[in-house]
């Protein structure tokens, strides 16, 4: 079994010395979580709350990612198909079918995560860089899809959607009614993805990335559990996509396109695999140099590849990997 | 000419001919792929660039240095084998001790890096190359109309493919590369210097990539997005063959290459993920891929 690598090789802080807290948070992540939800607060009164949006989107596309790499030890390379599939839906429901933002997300969560059972029920077949393939694959296929299908738009994508009225009662033309609705969507599935983590069910996660044949002989349906926290991983990147295609009114190929996979990877990375904060640090320092790069054209990309790089090599647990090691706390 | 199945020969022939070209490409890339990954145990990512690379150079030397194609097929290789045995000491060297993702992360982001620079250089819309006028014009093969060029690249696919075969299984060489793939430690313990062979394994797999590319610049247009769109395939082609055996990659590049093809005359719209969804079907049956190990 050549395909039962070792997942603890990779660079993910242990969590032997796990202690309670507070619903599972430790002291020093209740701290983090403060300054989160600070920032969460304070930010829009002095940045600019579309910019915050879209990052708020990322961050929490980042954490349904690190739910799979972080705590399963299964890499997807393939989740830009959730994210774009959920962006696609929720603007088609908002647009076409004229349903309110809340429902729409909900109806483009659910769709990814629909994509996320067949793709998973397949995918969980193979370990470690076959299932990466795998993944890729199989988001090239829904990519494909979307090129052809009528209701994406093809090339133009489905443009023009509508923010609606949150509950049919408040407009979210503005923007900081609609950074309000943002982050609440964001703060709920980080603790909602936080709760996941700390559950019974998340401690046979971890110890399915620890030592997968070692759980299965102790009689955990290892593939089961893999299949539910893909599933998982799926629902909520849709609903990160369906959120951003409703505040950008937008949801284009972009979004399902293999690049979005790995600029998901490379957030992730960059703030630290399976750290709690991490994916969302991750993301606001993409997000930013995206922002401030945008007119570099495809140094871009090649930033971003440097930057893959310089992680690999030299970096691997990231940025709050590496703040937490130096504070000797678990962020 | 006569109908076949309802569709007019000509069609079909030109389809399956088209078919066979692509499966030869898939079967080029996948068999550098599982080079590399039985010694490495990476999957390289920056193949596709890899293969773009390739092609850029053959245009380079034409453009900048007047080398035409045939020397462009022999100087091409040994250029961009050379960059992946740098890679390989700078880079991929490092990561023999961690887990294989790190592997597919970095190449992912040298991919990444080689992409950008070149659309930065050249731009994304393509650049001519020019077919060889030895190989130019067409054979009349009485059911259909065969361009030289296109029959070349299957039949110099095809003994590329079947020479790295008979290296690997055939020669002293081969047999410490299969060796040294099964067990490393013993096989460096008998005096064979391993790591050496893992970089020039490495060159070797980037250089048929880079060979591919060469024979792919007169039919595509040369351009950036090239190599990372064919990768994908390459991949599933990869998964659906199982990445144990080397006459299977190559059954397996050729099979669906033709396949596709197929789909193309006969379903056209599902012609794009004909390949993805023959992956899943086959995940289904057989996890390990036709010819894997499990």
């Amino acid at each position: 079994m050549a395909d039962t690598t070792s997942i603890t090789a990779l660079a993910i802080p242990d969590h032997a010395k796990e202690s309670d807290g507070v619903w599972g948070f430790t002291r020093a992540q209740l701290v983090a979580l403060g300054v989160l939800v600070a920032f969460l607060v304070v930010s829009p009164f002095v940045l600019y709350p579309v910019f915050l949006m879209k990052l708020l989107c990322f961050a929490l596309f980042a954490c349904a990612f690190n739910l799979l790499i972080g705590y399963v030890g299964l890499l997807s390379f393939g989740h830009a198909a959730y994210f774009g599939m959920g962006g696609y839906l929720a603007g088609h429901a908002a647009k076409a079918w004229g349903l309110t933002p809340e429902v729409s997300i909900i109806i483009g969560g659910a769709t990814a995560g629909l994509l996320g059972v067949v793709a998973g029920w397949i995918a969980i077949r193979r370990q470690g860089i076959y299932f990466a393939m795998i993944t890729l694959a199989l988001a090239q296929m829904v990519y494909f899809f979307c090129v052809q299908a009528p209701f994406t738009g093809g090339e133009d994508g489905i443009q023009a959607i509508p923010r609606g009225s949150f509950l049919g009662l408040f407009p979210l033309d503005q923007d900081m009614a609609m950074y309000w609705m943002v982050a609440g969507i964001f703060l709920l599935g980080f603790l909602l993805i936080h709760r996941i983590i700390h559950s019974p069910y998340g401690q046979v996660l971890k110890s399915i990335r620890e030592n997968e044949p070692r759980a299965t002989s102790l009689g955990y349906r290892t593939d089961d559990y893999k299949l539910m926290a893909f599933i998982l991983s799926a629902t909520l990147a849709g609903v990160a996509g369906a959120t951003k295609s409703i505040v950008f009114g937008i949801a284009t190929l972009t979004d399902v396109h293999w690049s979005m996979s790995g600029e998901v990877v490379l957030m992730t990375l960059v703030g630290g695999l399976g750290t709690v904060f991490g994916p969302v640090v991750g993301a606001a320092v993409i997000v930013t140099m995206q922002n401030y790069l945008a007119e570099m054209g495809a140094w871009v990309t090649v930033i971003q590849g440097v930057i893959f790089v310089a992680c690999v090599l030299a970096f691997r647990r990231g940025l709050i990997g590496e703040l937490g090691a130096l504070l000797k706390v678990k962020l | 000419m006569d109908d076949i199945f309802g569709i007019p020969a000509p069609l079909l022939f030109g389809q399956l001919l088209l078919g066979l070209i692509n499966g030869a490409f898939y079967a080029m890339l996948s068999l550098g792929l599982a080079v590399i990954f039985g010694l490495l145990n990476i999957v390289n990512m920056a193949h596709g660039a890899q293969f773009m690379m390739g092609a850029f150079c053959a245009w380079m030397l034409l453009a900048w240095a007047g080398i035409g194609y045939w020397w462009a097929l022999i100087l091409s290789p040994i250029i961009i084998g050379f960059t992946g045995i740098v890679l390989e000491k700078l880079f991929i060297s490092k990561l023999y001790k961690l887990d294989h993702l790190y592997g597919l992360l970095l190449t992912f982001g040298l991919a990444l890096i080689i992409e950008g620079v070149f659309r930065n250089e050249f731009g994304s819309s393509g650049l001519p190359y020019r077919i060889p006028p030895e190989l130019s014009g067409a054979w009349d093969l009485g059911f259909m109309f065969m361009p030289i060029y296109r029959g070349w690249v299957v039949v110099a696919a095809l003994i590329l493919c079947l020479a790295t075969w008979l290296i690997i299984e055939k020669t002293r060489l081969g047999a410490y590369l299969r060796a040294a793939t099964e067990n490393a430690a013993l096989v460096q313990a008998f005096g064979v210097n391993v790591p050496r062979m893992v970089t020039l394994t490495y060159g070797f797999g980037v250089a048929l990539a880079a060979i591919g590319g060469v024979l792919a610049a007169p039919i595509y247009s040369v351009n950036p997005q090239m190599g990372s769109n064919l990768i994908i395939v390459v991949f599933a082609v990869v998964v659906i063959g199982g990445m144990g055996s080397i006459l299977g990659s190559i059954l397996t590049g050729f099979a669906l290459g033709i396949v596709e093809g197929l789909t193309k005359v006969f379903w056209p719209e599902a012609s794009a993920t004909v390949i993805f969804v023959i992956m899943a079907i086959v995940l289904l049956a057989r996890p390990a891929g036709l010819f894997g190990r499990a």
